[in-house]
């Protein structure tokens, strides 16, 4: 029974369940077809619109959490990354320098965040907080409280476009997190993230620099925010300074949760939280096939989520098996 | 001269751990009396029992011949006993005056007598000689205000037993004067006073009775004029001074000087500190709980920034900036809290064992996962670490395991200094006297040692050089043949 014990089996036990129900709930759920050069269907819709969202912002956030933080700024920082790669384009600005002012603003904003927390010493929850108000307030500072559209193809494509017959974003984003998975497990990078995370004190006093850990995680989460912005305002060929990435934090905390890492910081799983978040996108996409309103729609979710959390309480799991000792996964 | 507290038989137990084994203590009106003890004698929680903290398991307490049975500090207090904490305890947020009547405001209907609680404020604080404006917020005072705003609240409350529990620990010299007049004052109007502290020359100076529990269990209880200072310290840690046991310390092996601490201090915490630490053998740290032993390890480690002083390794200057640069100097620090500044609980063993070696070597250059693991095998089998394997989370382990892998983090990195703050505490037998075997090997290998421990056998034991610290200064320094148990509790016990 050593598979029940994995963090990442209860996600995708939840995922499994939804998608057979929506097998046999909606014919043609699984319907994929090639047209135009590229795949088409639900499934893809899934994972397209996963991707560019609660992968991405939970891709970052994991490591936040990891450390024992947290950060509700990313929302914001969404909408900031998404308005400046829009005005750049209309100022006649090449695509890749729109994405990288765009990108370059949302990690500096992330990276204030982490010298809140980890120079002058705030609670994660407040220094976000603010940067979610502040970071709220820039964007409609920046666009005059105004969408921004703007008619770039190179900058569409990104959010549009089909690489090898998938969608930009998904072998964006799932490229991001293999790359990701991998420098934290070649180098310390990881090592480094999970003890700070256990016991700081102990950490620093085997000499790791923990601010230093904790700056780059919160650069590393503003970074994540800033492409999922671009991809949000690429969508639709607009930045709508208001409504980009409004309370997408909560998505992807649900995403690292789901993924089993814990919020008290610790052992993390990458490939969990990307569960995490295909399971919230194909909960989303659920209710609304079954015409639930949107307005009630979160009650059903709440309910799932419950569900997905009480099944990593170890208390709860030891009923599956005779052991009860967690091993990690 | 009449009994004030009268507490009889107690018996505290935590779960499995019996804090307290019986213990009796008899507190008169108008006296100073001492209660001493080492970590884990059971003073705190006999404070504790007394105050209605805790709730005793067994026992009887009464005050001026009238059982009470306190089960919260507000019933303790209606009983008439108030305790002033070492961390101040109040409001920094309210004034001194809503501090002093806090709960007892004097009332007129719905609405609080403002005019009237600062009277009486004023009142109790003029008892006690001090005058301050007592609309003030209380947390713009200095501690030692603060703490005669507690004891202020004692007496507006006409509380008979008052307990100080280590009022002394953040006053300055003319402050802690200040509070012992105003101590012998309350005493000659007749109050009972418990005073806590670790400082053998400030028990000496107001106590005029000295109660000494050890293990949770009474020692015995003594006039403080008729008590010497080293009867005193033997009470306190349990060895006779007669005991020959263990004498002249470890043969030195003339090994060359390995560093130099020079006048190192950290003013208000410890020091100065003058002595040398020599290749191949271990230096003691020897003193009393709060006499500054952990306090020195942690500025050598760089963990508490040194305000003066200075540490040298041959002609080099070390820098104690930070742990890391004490690390990169061949310095390596295993904390006497091996719960909250050792052990990374989640984490395998095999990871908490390559932690400080990877830490030095930085994020990019990864240890390669085979050599963690042959580390992490290596060492599990030198140190006889007990456990289902190297990727066990280290928090399962026993607490003699978890210490033996701390050691190893250490060992790995193969400093020229390791400093061992209680490395046998809350271990068994077993696991004791395998860390203390190791010491030896890790001597003989070259490494210098720095071995602090309650436990003076162990110092002597494994020591070829003692550093003994009293009141948080340095006291002397014991070389080879000096050292055994009688020097260093007559160093201890000195004046």
């Amino acid at each position: 029974m050593k598979v029940f014990r994995s963090t990442l089996v209860w996600p995708l036990v939840a995922l499994v369940v939804l998608l057979v129900f929506n097998a046999v709930a909606s014919p043609g759920f699984f319907h994929v077809e090639w047209k135009d050069g590229r795949l088409f269907g639900t499934v893809v819709d899934i994972f397209n619109q996963g991707a560019r969202v609660p992968m991405l912002l939970a891709l970052g956030m994991t490591l936040v959490i990891a450390t024992g933080g947290v950060d509700l700024s990313v929302g914001s920082i969404m909408a900031v990354s998404g308005a400046v790669a829009a005005m750049q384009v209309n100022a006649g600005a090449p695509m890749v320098q729109a994405v990288g002012a765009g990108l370059g603003l949302a990690t500096l904003l992330g990276l204030v965040n982490g010298v809140l927390i980890a120079r002058v010493g705030l609670q994660p929850i407040i220094a976000t907080l603010v940067m979610m108000v502040a970071g709220r307030g820039l964007a409609m500072l920046l666009t005059g409280s105004q969408m921004v559209p703007f008619a770039n193809r190179s900058l569409t494509w990104l959010a549009n476009g089909s690489v090898g017959g998938l969608p930009v974003p998904v072998v964006l984003v799932l490229g991001l997190a293999v790359v990701t998975g991998w420098v934290l497990r070649r180098t310390a990078a990881g090592l480094f993230i999970e003890a700070t995370g256990d016991n700081e004190k102990a950490s620093r006093l085997a000499g790791i620099q923990t601010g230093g850990v904790r700056l780059a995680v919160y650069g590393f989460s503003g970074f994540c925010a800033g492409l999922s912005g671009v991809l949000e305002a690429a969508n639709i060929s607009a930045a709508d300074p208001a409504r980009i990435g409004d309370t997408r934090e909560l998505d992807a905390i649900f995403a690292v949760v789901a993924g089993g890492t814990a919020l008290t910081g610790g052992r993390f799983s990458l490939a969990g939280s990307v569960v995490g978040a295909l399971l919230l996108q194909t909960l989303t996409l659920t209710l609304y096939n079954q015409n639930v309103a949107p307005a009630v729609a979160p009650v059903p979710k709440a309910v799932v989520i419950l569900a997905v959390c009480l099944l990593h309480s170890p208390r709860l799991r030891a009923r599956f098996g005779k052991r009860t000792q967690p091993v990690a996964a | 001269m009449s009994e004030l507290l009268h507490a009889e038989g107690i018996v505290k137990r935590f779960g499995s751990f019996t804090a307290l084994k019986g213990v009796t203590f008899r507190l008169r009106a108008g006296e100073i009396h001492a209660l001493m003890g080492e970590n884990g004698a059971g003073k705190s929680t006999l404070i504790k029992v007394l105050t209605g903290v805790h709730e005793a398991d067994g026992g009887t307490v009464t005050v001026a011949g009238r059982g009470i049975r306190a089960a919260s500090p507000r019933e303790a207090e209606a009983a008439g006993i108030s305790t002033v904490y070492q961390e101040v305890n109040l409001l920094p947020n309210l004034s001194v005056a809503e501090n002093i009547l806090m709960g007892r405001q004097p009332m007129r209907g719905p609405f609080i007598r403002h005019g009237e609680v600062k009277r009486r404020a004023r009142a109790a604080l003029a008892r006690l000689g001090l005058e301050v404006d007592v609309g003030a917020l209380l947390g713009t005072f200095p501690v030692a205000v603060q703490q005669m705003t507690a004891i202020a609240r004692a007496l507006d409350q006409e509380a008979r037993v008052l307990i100080l529990d280590e009022p002394t620990s953040s006053l300055d010299a003319r402050e802690s004067e200040e509070l012992f007049a105003v101590m012998r004052r309350l005493r000659d109007e007749g109050m009972g006073i418990v005073f806590v502290s670790h400082f053998l020359d400030q028990i000496y100076a107001v106590s005029d009775r000295i109660t000494v529990l050890r293990d949770g269990a009474l020692v015995g209880t003594w006039e403080a004029a008729g008590l010497p200072r080293l009867e005193l310290v033997s009470h306190m840690i349990g060895k006779e001074v007669t005991a020959g046991g263990g004498d002249g310390g470890v043969i030195s092996v003339g090994g060359a000087e390995a560093f130099r601490v020079e006048g190192l201090e950290r003013k208000g915490t410890v020091g100065p500190l003058t002595f040398s630490v020599m290749a191949g053998e271990a230096t003691g740290l020897a003193g009393l709980l709060g006499s500054g032993r952990t306090e020195t390890a942690r500025m050598l480690f760089g963990i508490d920034a040194a305000t003066g002083g200075r540490v040298t390794a041959g002609a080099e200057a070390v820098d104690l900036g930070s742990p890391r640069a004490a690390m990169a100097a061949g310095l390596a620090f295993c904390s006497e809290d091996r719960k909250v500044e050792g052990i990374i609980p989640s984490l395998s063993v095999r990871e908490n064992i390559v932690l400080a070696m990877q830490a030095s070597r930085g994020v990019l250059r990864r240890v390669p996962r085979a050599e963690q693991e042959a580390l992490a095998a290596r060492f599990i089998a030198a140190l006889n670490i007990r456990t289902r394997g190297p990727e066990t989370p280290i928090g399962t382990l026993s607490g003699g395991n978890q210490q033996k892998c701390l050691l190893a983090r250490w060992m790995a990195m193969q400093p020229r200094l390791l400093i061992l703050d209680e490395p046998t505490r809350g271990i068994d037998v077993g696991a004791k006297a395998e860390i203390e075997a190791l010491c030896g090997e890790l001597r003989r290998a070259g490494m210098s040692i720095l071995f602090i421990s309650a436990e003076l056998e162990e110092v002597v034991r494994n020591c070829s050089r003692v550093v003994v610290l009293r009141d948080r200064r340095q006291a002397a320094v014991l070389d080879g043949p000096a050292i055994s148990l009688r020097t260093i509790m007559e160093t201890v016990a000195a004046s």
